[in-house]
């Protein structure tokens, strides 16, 4: 039932807004929301992966008779400047992208994890560094740091998935860290230590476990943004070295050829687009269904926090 | 209060250090150090880089050279560009207002269009017109910042000729309003988009936390409009995290405007930096670098400190 603004009766159709559930409509669509992200991103990780093997065609492979073509039932995203078909390096591509987006969030998750715990569990000084240190990387917009470190580090596709999860791991620490200290005083973690379980065996065994799942809910939506971060940094040329392709490096010269062949511009950048949109929408899905605290409701229906839950890329 | 403010500076002073220190030192590892620059020019000899690192100290330990380095920072002095000898201040001065006018327009754009977006669709939960704007601010957050300036440029710059692609204007030497706001148009769009998405959700889920509140079913029961209820009790309390929330844009916006600098040519502050960055300009990478990232820790204070400010439910110490 939609409810006008204008209407200025207190009871009626307001009251009605404020106390009823959502309609099982709205929660279908909710679910139909999360249900097309998953979908999509099974059906792109099921193309990139398998499609290459399948189609037995070199992303490198020049079509002599098709330079600069626009899409077609040959080449049905046409062609490049070099004559490669724009469709089979979508593919490959598309195996990078993914595979720095998993590996820096499995980083950036990893790393952020452990310190949180750390810092959590034993509180005081080591917390107090540790969060500094978190502040200290949060403070440096996540932009600059990706170019420094890309300069330092290198371009290879393990240097980029490092120098991402390096500029992600801030707010899983955060995250770990709130959720060590809620749990370090409970029943069951001083059972445990009753038991004389060591430190280790506690955070490993009692406190990470029941911590996992706000994690997962950031790694979705994390490996979306390092796919991002990854485009912006091999736009700018400091990502993915060709010829390897990856969605990124797809666009690098996508400006210059805009005028001549604009769907090498357009392709890379809707997947992209699909994909951290799919990665988002199931991110939010896992938060409904992970936090039974939580009211019914995406990311966005939640109530504001003062600080952003999520990292974005930044830009 | 006072206390409260002294302290949260106090604290953000490791983090000040630690912030110069990660710069610094990230940029002095950087392949072939701060003189590589240097290291491929034939008209500069190998005794003259010698002399040079002993000149600028580059032959100290690490730590002292930060020191060194610190100190003059403190009082204003980031040293000289490499490219012309300038002061990496001055050098940074000149590109400040272009990045300040394509910022700010960014900001009240989006923030203006993310409140009434948001407390529309908040009003109207569930409507089409909340369907719509849900699905518009989420592919918005999907929009690499790159992507969405290089299609504007395809759609209206290189199919409708509406906006030019580059510059702030199009003579070199003649400056008009009009000019400058024409080349403004698509960098600000593509700047401002990822904000105003993010923020219209803000408003929205902040608009709906508050509407749930007692007081709002007090101010009805009261059989105040529902316009005043809406504006004088329900947006006023929505506003107080979002306000605060605005302050912490900053990381986001200066990371974005880099990009946009760089796609549309746009002669400010990010584009200088990436264009030292090529060049291996190190004073004026670790200047810019240094310099965004104080904004963002003045910016944190800022908005903590107003946040106390205008909530008196927060207790500070």
């Amino acid at each position: 039932m939609d409810v006008q603004p204008a209407v200025p009766s207190a009871s009626g159709p307001e009251a009605d807004l404020q106390i009823r559930p959502p309609s099982l409509l709205r929660r279908l669509a909710r679910h139909r929301a999360a249900l097309v992200g998953a979908v999509a991103l099974a059906a792109i990780v099921f193309l990139c992966t398998l499609g290459p093997a399948v189609l037995h065609i070199n992303p490198d492979a020049i079509d002599f008779t098709a330079f600069n073509s626009p899409p077609s039932w040959r080449h049905i995203m046409g062609t490049d400047d070099l004559g490669r078909d724009e469709f089979v390096r979508i593919l490959y591509g598309g195996r990078i992208s993914l595979l720095v987006g998993f590996l820096a969030m499995l980083i950036g998750v990893g790393l952020g994890g452990v310190v949180g715990a750390v810092a959590g569990y034993f509180g005081g000084s080591v917390d107090f560094v540790a969060m500094r240190v978190v502040d200290v990387a949060l403070s440096i917009p996540r932009l600059f740091l990706l170019l420094l470190l890309s300069v330092t580090i290198g371009s290879g596709v393990f240097d980029i998935a490092l120098i991402i999860g390096l500029t992600a791991w801030m707010y899983p620490a955060r995250i770990m860290r709130a959720q060590v200290l809620s749990l370090r005083t409970r029943e069951f973690v001083e059972a445990a230590r009753a038991m004389g379980a060591g430190t280790g065996r506690i955070l490993a065994r009692a406190v990470v476990p029941n911590a996992v799942a706000p994690l997962i809910v950031n790694g979705t939506i994390q490996v979306g943004q390092a796919i991002v971060s990854e485009s912006i940094m091999s736009f700018l040329g400091y990502g993915i070295q060709p010829p390897t392709p990856s969605w990124g490096n797809m666009l690098t010269n996508a400006q210059t050829f805009l005028p001549v062949s604009p769907w090498l511009a357009i392709f890379p950048g809707v997947m992209i687009v699909i994909t951290v949109l799919a990665f988002n929408l199931v991110g939010d899905a896992l938060r409904d269904a992970l936090d039974p605290t939580g009211q019914q409701g995406a990311r966005a229906n939640r109530a504001p926090r003062r600080r952003r839950a999520v990292a974005t890329a930044g830009t | 209060m006072w206390v409260y403010i002294a302290r949260r500076v106090l604290l953000s002073i490791p983090v000040l250090l630690g912030i110069t220190f990660l710069i610094f030192f990230i940029a002095h590892n950087l392949p072939g150090g701060p003189l590589a620059m240097y290291l491929n020019t034939p008209t500069i000899t190998h005794a003259q880089i010698v002399h040079l690192e002993i000149q600028l100290g580059l032959n100290r330990p690490l730590l002292v050279q930060y020191a060194a380095w610190l100190w003059q920072a403190l009082q204003g002095n980031f040293g000289h560009s490499f490219v012309d000898g300038q002061p990496v201040v001055t050098v940074i001065g000149q590109r400040v207002p272009a990045t300040l006018e394509l910022m700010l327009t960014a900001i009240v754009l989006s923030y203006a269009l993310a409140f009434v977006l948001g407390v529309a669709s908040a009003v109207g939960q569930y409507s089409p017109f909340d369907y719509v704007v849900t699905v518009l601010s989420y592919t918005g957050m999907a929009l690499p910042v790159f992507w969405l300036g290089i299609m504007l440029i395809l759609v209206f710059a290189v199919d409708l000729h509406w906006f030019p692609t580059f510059g702030m204007s199009s003579t070199p030497t003649g400056y008009s309003l009009a000019d400058n706001l024409h080349h403004l148009v698509l960098p600000v769009v593509t700047l401002a988009v990822y904000t105003l998405a993010q923020e219209s959700r803000y408003v929205r889920s902040s608009m709906l936390e508050v509407m749930q509140q007692d007081y709002i079913r007090t101010a009805r029961a009261k059989g105040l409009t529902e316009r005043t209820v809406l504006f004088r009790h329900a947006l006023r309390n929505a506003l107080l995290p979002v306000v605060t929330v605005m302050m912490l844009d900053f990381a986001f916006l200066i990371s974005g405007a880099v990009v946009t600098e760089t796609v549309f040519a746009w002669p400010g502050m990010g584009r200088l930096f990436f264009d030292s960055l090529q060049q291996g300009n190190y004073p004026v990478v670790i200047g810019i670098a240094v310099l965004v990232s104080v904004m963002v820790v003045l910016m944190n204070i800022v908005a903590d400190v107003v946040y106390a400010l205008i909530d008196p439910r927060i207790q500070y110490r």
